[in-house]
């Protein structure tokens, strides 16, 4: 497998002050522990919003720090969480004195260590509220899994979240509006291909050439089953259906369509596959107000995407609207 | 031998060295059923140990010794496996803490308390195909060993064995807690990787006393 790599060990490190030195007018970057901070940050009196988890997704979460959305990210090794130290570091960089909300994808691996740098910060005296993030509608929420894992609806849970803090909402107020995002938000993904992990060198798992995965994870965890590859309209359809399916909607409801790319597919199937979600939204009677296409939550070079729909009503769709500064988004500002 | 900071250095070395050479193994049976990376993880953590150990060469009680190994764990392997280890780890300490030597009773109790860490962090009950189902099977035996009067070696030989056994049994389950959870029936057949380092490290700990 080939790839842009120098010392695999090294990858996050040398892409971090890569991404520090690209956007020096948006963020800062410590390389020891690695965080990426907004450049004004701690914001007096704001809530700081930090997110994190494993390399290898990105632009998530680092190209979401900025202005209207995250205050800080933490970038664990490829595919691993980070451990404490850093969520912590970067927990103490952005504390504006209105307490620090984290945002954390629903992993085992992330919550403990998110978990143990808030029980950290609490000792500090830092406010920490915790969201957790499980919109994969692929793996069923029992007692029996690890429950549902969180996945490109993130990034709509951080921009809205952000919005709120930005105006200036408290940190009860801001983790109430990302409660309510995580409560409207599914998505199911489908890997085309697998990805390499670079310390690892070999595909993290295996697919024929004409199969496909079904209700794949962000890591090339598997999901709900594996078929023949067939048209993308419907594989759209197959995928589309168990998000739509989870909860209620009526015809004339509002939607986000967010349409994700896994890193290795390109826009012009990203928008293929809209164009078919569009059709199935307006087909029920569902109104898409506000879209999103591209890859923002990516694993590594995987060919593949994911569907997100989120329920909005007023409040949502103006936050979604409020301006934002940063690397991978940003308008009105 | 004894079980006392001597042991405690030789057990944390020789679990660098067996890490290590088990990286790829682990790497691989994690990549069938989660996201590939807890060799690598369990690797990066105990070598980072390595260094600090000659800062604690002073240490005189093997508690001491597994703190310090704890705290290097949790800000270093990330994952899931550095809350648990690390978690395992500083209760093992707290339970034998003060103690220069262990005896068969400290052995069980060190035992006892790092597997009662891991399920207090990671809530797995056994069965769910974690690394809880290495340690308590190695807790059942170590009791088992101390109540028919065996050394403290012979405690920890009989707990390396039955972790072994333990994450042996985990191949034809279906997990039920972290990322192989995900996978349904298709985690059957595929030995849980954290019960696998668990019973590395378990027979590094009976060798390291069986030797020394």
């Amino acid at each position: 497998m080939k790839k842009l790599v120098n010392d695999p060990k090294n990858v996050v490190d040398e892409a971090v002050a890569g991404f520090g030195a690209a956007h020096a007018d948006i963020v800062r970057v410590s390389l020891d522990p690695v965080f990426i901070v907004r450049a004004d940050a701690p914001v007096a009196g704001k809530v700081g919003i930090v997110s994190g988890g494993g390399s290898g997704h990105e632009p998530l979460h680092g190209g979401f720090v900025g202005f209207g959305m995250l205050d800080a990210a933490v970038p664990g090794a490829v595919f691993t969480s980070p451990t404490p130290d850093p969520i912590l570091a970067a927990t103490k960089a952005v504390d504006g004195g209105a307490g620090v909300l984290h945002i954390v994808k629903n992993y085992t691996g992330d919550v403990l260590n998110f978990e143990t740098a808030a029980d950290l910060a609490e000792a500090d005296e830092i406010e920490v509220r915790t969201v957790i993030v499980n919109d994969d509608v692929a793996v069923k929420d029992s007692l029996y899994t690890a429950g549902r894992r969180g996945v490109a609806g993130t990034v709509l849970v951080e921009k809205i979240a952000g919005a709120a803090a930005e105006r200036g909402d408290d940190l009860t107020a801001v983790a109430t509006v990302a409660e309510k995002v995580i409560g409207q938000v599914r998505s199911m993904g489908v890997a085309l291909t697998p990805c390499v992990v670079p310390h690892a060198g070999e595909p993290s798992f295996t697919l024929a050439d004409d199969e496909i995965e079904i209700g794949i994870g962000i890591h090339g965890e598997p999901g709900r089953e594996r078929i023949k590859l067939e048209p993308a309209d419907a594989i759209v359809d197959r995928i589309l259906g168990p998000i739509l399916d989870d909860i209620p909607y009526a015809s004339g409801d509002k939607v986000l369509l967010f349409v994700n790319g896994m890193g290795g597919t390109p826009q012009v199937e990203l928008y293929i596959v809209f164009r078919r979600a569009a059709e199935v939204l307006a087909e029920r009677g569902i109104e898409v107000t506000r879209t999103l296409v591209g890859n923002f939550t990516t694993s590594l070079e995987m060919q593949g995407m994911s569907i997100t729909v989120l329920k909005l009503d007023d409040e949502l769709t103006a936050l979604w609207d409020a301006p934002v500064h940063t690397a991978a988004l940003r308008w009105g500002k | 031998m004894s079980v006392d900071v001597a042991w405690a250095q030789a057990w944390i070395r020789s679990s660098a060295k067996v890490l290590s050479e088990h990286r790829a193994e682990l790497n691989t049976l994690d990549r069938e059923i989660g996201d590939g990376d807890h060799g690598e993880n369990m690797d990066r953590g105990f070598q980072a140990v390595l260094p600090k150990l000659e800062a604690l060469a002073d240490v005189e009680t093997p508690g001491e010794l597994l703190k310090a190994l704890a705290a290097t764990l949790i800000s270093t392997v990330g994952g899931a496996a550095g809350p648990l280890y690390g978690t395992a780890y500083l209760k093992a300490a707290a339970a034998v803490s003060g103690a220069a030597e262990l005896d068969g009773p400290a052995v069980v109790a060190l035992l006892t308390a790092g597997r009662d860490g891991i399920v207090l962090r990671g809530k797995a009950e056994s069965g769910d195909k974690t690394m809880v189902d290495a340690w308590t099977p190695a807790v059942e035996a170590a009791v088992e060993a101390e109540a028919a009067g065996a050394s403290p070696s012979l405690i920890l030989a009989a707990a390396a064995d039955a972790a072994e056994a333990g994450a042996v049994a985990t191949e034809p389950w279906v997990a039920r807690k972290g990322r192989a959870s995900y996978l349904g029936e298709r985690a059957i057949g595929h030995r849980d990787p954290g019960a696998q380092s668990t019973a590395l490290i378990l027979r590094c700990g009976a060798d390291a006393a069986a030797q020394s």
